[in-house]
């Protein structure tokens, strides 16, 4: 006898990035996924966005990684609290891997919360974190036909980061191609063009951040 | 690359039904995969094979419907198969396009005794 079922595979996944994401409103977070290819510069992006608002606003991060915790030192430096999450060799983080750092965050002092994901541009376009905004940070040295190469990813982003704009007179890359893909793919899609390096249009990225923080329902 | 923790979600959601439904054996499963959603349906099986023992799901037999990745033009309104090279509109040439079909990646049915 066949019995219809059809629910999605990853429906459990689902609803944990549900109960996250209300745990997550509950103490008034703006929880950001940075999903990216390894080395296009989530780490650098989250380093540079804690150096120019951490006076202002509290921010936690959440380092997912296969296997170091290289980053999560980096940003410990910077007296922001973190959490590593070791995936254990799993291409991505999913809701119940973020869910278990939530118990080794201070959720209530916490305005901000910054996710990299494990550097994948496949595997994190399927698994919910709870997370409000999904940036996905794509990098000048990757080359322009990434959009195309990976259209889930680029179709789901809320924001799309391009950075190391600073390699664009050493690298062929076309960025009106690149933007054209883009756009093409998601509608109306917002990209911001950054280097990490010189700092060149992060002053963009963090006040269109810090506006958007603003946004949020107030809790009380 | 990931059809290990999505062969695990699928095997959970499996047996879960099959209780709801009172079942004691699983005979087959039928999965719907978007042709875009980056899972290789032989490695679901290979998992499953192993994942499944000892389970009321073990031998099942997995068929798998691949959805074919289409898009719908924003401009026009065409809809049209996505072949991984050509990412413009056949009708009118825009990018303004809608990806509608092929990240699926759900459980269609499952076959009991
Ligand atoms: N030229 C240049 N290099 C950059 C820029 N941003 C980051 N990098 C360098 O790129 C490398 C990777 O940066 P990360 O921030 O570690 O990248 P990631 O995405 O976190 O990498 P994984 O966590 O390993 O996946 C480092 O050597 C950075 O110094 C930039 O804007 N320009
Ligand atoms: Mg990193
Ligand atoms: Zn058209």
């Amino acid at each position: 006898m066949k019995i219809k079922i059809l629910k999605d595979i990853l429906s459990a996944n689902d609803q944990r990035a549900k109960e996250n994401r209300e745990l997550l409103n509950r103490n008034g977070i703006l929880a950001i996924n940075f999903t990216a290819s390894p080395g296009a510069g989530k780490t650098s992006l989250i380093l540079e966005t804690i150096n120019r608002l951490k006076a202002d606003i509290k921010i936690g991060v959440v380092e997912g990684d296969v296997s170091s915790s290289l980053d999560a030192e980096m940003v410990v430096k910077k007296g922001v609290p973190v959490v590593q999450i070791n995936t254990g060799g799993t291409c991505h983080l999913d809701a119940t891997m973020v869910a278990s750092a939530f118990n080794n965050l201070p959720l209530e002092e916490i305005e901000l919360l910054l996710i990299e994901n494990v550097g994948n541009l496949i595997c994190p376009a399927a698994f919910a974190l709870g997370e409000d905004l999904n940036v996905l940070i794509s990098s000048v040295p990757e080359g322009d036909d990434k959009p195309h190469k990976y259209p889930v990813m680029f179709s789901k982003a809320h924001l799309v980061v391009l950075n190391k704009i600073d390699l664009l007179p050493h690298v062929l890359f076309d960025l009106p191609a690149f933007t054209e893909a883009v756009k093409g793919l998601n509608n109306g899609v917002e990209i911001f063009e950054v280097s990490c390096k010189t700092g060149q249009g992060i002053e963009r990225w963090t006040s269109w951040l810090s506006n958007r923080l603003n946004k949020r329902p107030s809790t009380s | 690359m990931h059809e290990l923790s999505i062969t695990k979600s699928m095997l959970d959601l499996v047996l879960d039904q099959a209780q709801k439904n009172g079942a004691e054996k699983v005979q087959g499963i039928t999965l719907v995969i978007g042709e875009m959603s980056g899972v290789v349906d032989d490695c679901v099986r290979f998992y499953f094979d192993f994942l499944s023992k000892g389970t009321i799901a073990e031998g099942a037999h997995i068929s798998v419907k691949i959805m074919p990745a289409q898009a719908r033009c924003r401009e026009c309104g065409k809809q049209f198969k996505l072949n991984g090279l050509d990412w413009l509109c056949p009708s009118c040439g825009t990018t303004q396009i809608n990806i509608v079909e092929g990240k699926e990646l759900y459980l269609e049915s499952i076959e009991v005794p």
